[in-house]
C-alpha cells in the first residue's frame, strides 16, 4: 500500500492500522523519518517536497513489488509526505510484516534506501538565506548500492 | 498545443510549473525541443543538461525521442529522494 499525503500524519496511528492489516505476522518492522531541523544551508524553516504523479507512485509501487519478490512479506506500507512540512513532522513511514524478523528488517531498509535516492521527489529547504533545492548525498547512493543484484 | 511541466529547480528557472505552448514546425524531437526552448527562454543551457531527463505522457524516454504537438512533456532534474 502506497500513499502520498499532502497533509500531516500520525505515525503511531499508521503503525496501529498496519498491525491490524498484518495480523498473523510474526514480525513487524516500522520506520518513521522526521524532517530534520538543520540542513546544508543552516536551520530549516520549511521543507517542500514535490512529486510528479503518476511517476512517483509508480516508482514506489515497483520498489514495493521488488521487495515483495525478494523477501517473504505478508504486508507492506509506504506513506510519504509531499508539500510543505515543518521540522520534526513525520515525512515518511515504512512498515513491513513477515513471519520472521530478518525479512522484515531487510525489506524495510531496502525500501528506505529506494525512497532516499531513487524515488521521484524534488526537495527544497527554506532557510533564513532563502530557498535551496537539495540533490542526493553520495552516501545515499552507496546505501542504495548495497542492494545491487550485481554486487557492484 | 503541447503541455509542458517543469519540476524541481526548473520550475523556479522557468517561472512556472506548467504551461501549454505551440511547438514550432521543425521541432520534432526531444533534442530539438530542449535546444529551442532553452534558447527561446535564454536559460543558458539548463534544459540541455544530460542529467535533466524527459518524460513524455508519463513515461521517461530514451533520447532523442519524437514529440508531437499534443504531448505532455515533463522536464525532470535529478531527483532528490524523500
Amino acid at each position: 500500500m502506497v500513499s502520498l499525503l499532502d497533509h500531516a500524519f500520525d505515525a503511531t496511528d499508521a503503525l496501529r492500522a498496519f498491525e491490524k492489516r498484518a495480523a498473523g505476522a510474526g514480525a513487524i518492522v516500522s520506520f518513521t523519518g522526521l524532517v530534520r531541523d538543520t540542513g546544508k544551508f543552516g536551520e530549516v524553516m520549511t521543507l517542500h517536497l514535490q512529486a510528479y504523479s503518476p511517476l512517483t507512485e509508480r516508482g514506489i509501487a515497483a520498489a514495493v513489488a521488488e521487495a515483495e519478490a525478494r523477501w517473504p512479506l505478508t504486508a507492506t506500507s509506504v506513506i510519504h509526505r509531499i508539500g510543505d512540512m515543518a521540522p520534526a513532522e513525520p515525512i515518511v513511514f515504512v512498515a513491513t510484516a513477515s513471519a520472521h524478523r530478518r525479512a522484515a528488517f531487510e525489506a524495510a531498509d531496502f525500501l528506505m534506501d529506494y525512497l532516499k535516492t531513487e524515488a521521484v521527489f524534488w526537495k527544497k529547504e527554506t532557510t533564513a538565506s532563502g530557498d535551496h533545492w537539495i540533490e542526493p548525498r553520495n552516501e545515499d547512493y552507496s546505501d542504495r548500492d548495497r542492494w545491487s543484484k550485481t554486487g557492484s | 498545443m503541447a503541455t509542458l511541466f517543469y519540476l524541481g529547480r526548473l520550475m523556479d528557472a522557468l517561472g512556472t510549473g506548467t504551461e501549454t505552448l505551440a511547438i514550432p514546425p521543425g521541432v520534432n524531437d526531444t533534442a530539438a525541443l530542449r535546444t529551442w526552448l532553452d534558447a527561446e527562454r535564454q536559460l543558458g543551457g539548463i534544459l540541455t543538461e544530460p542529467t535533466v531527463r524527459l518524460a513524455i505522457n508519463d513515461v521517461i524516454v530514451s533520447e532523442p525521442c519524437a514529440i508531437s504537438d499534443t504531448d505532455e512533456i515533463a522536464f525532470l532534474p535529478p531527483v532528490g529522494g524523500g
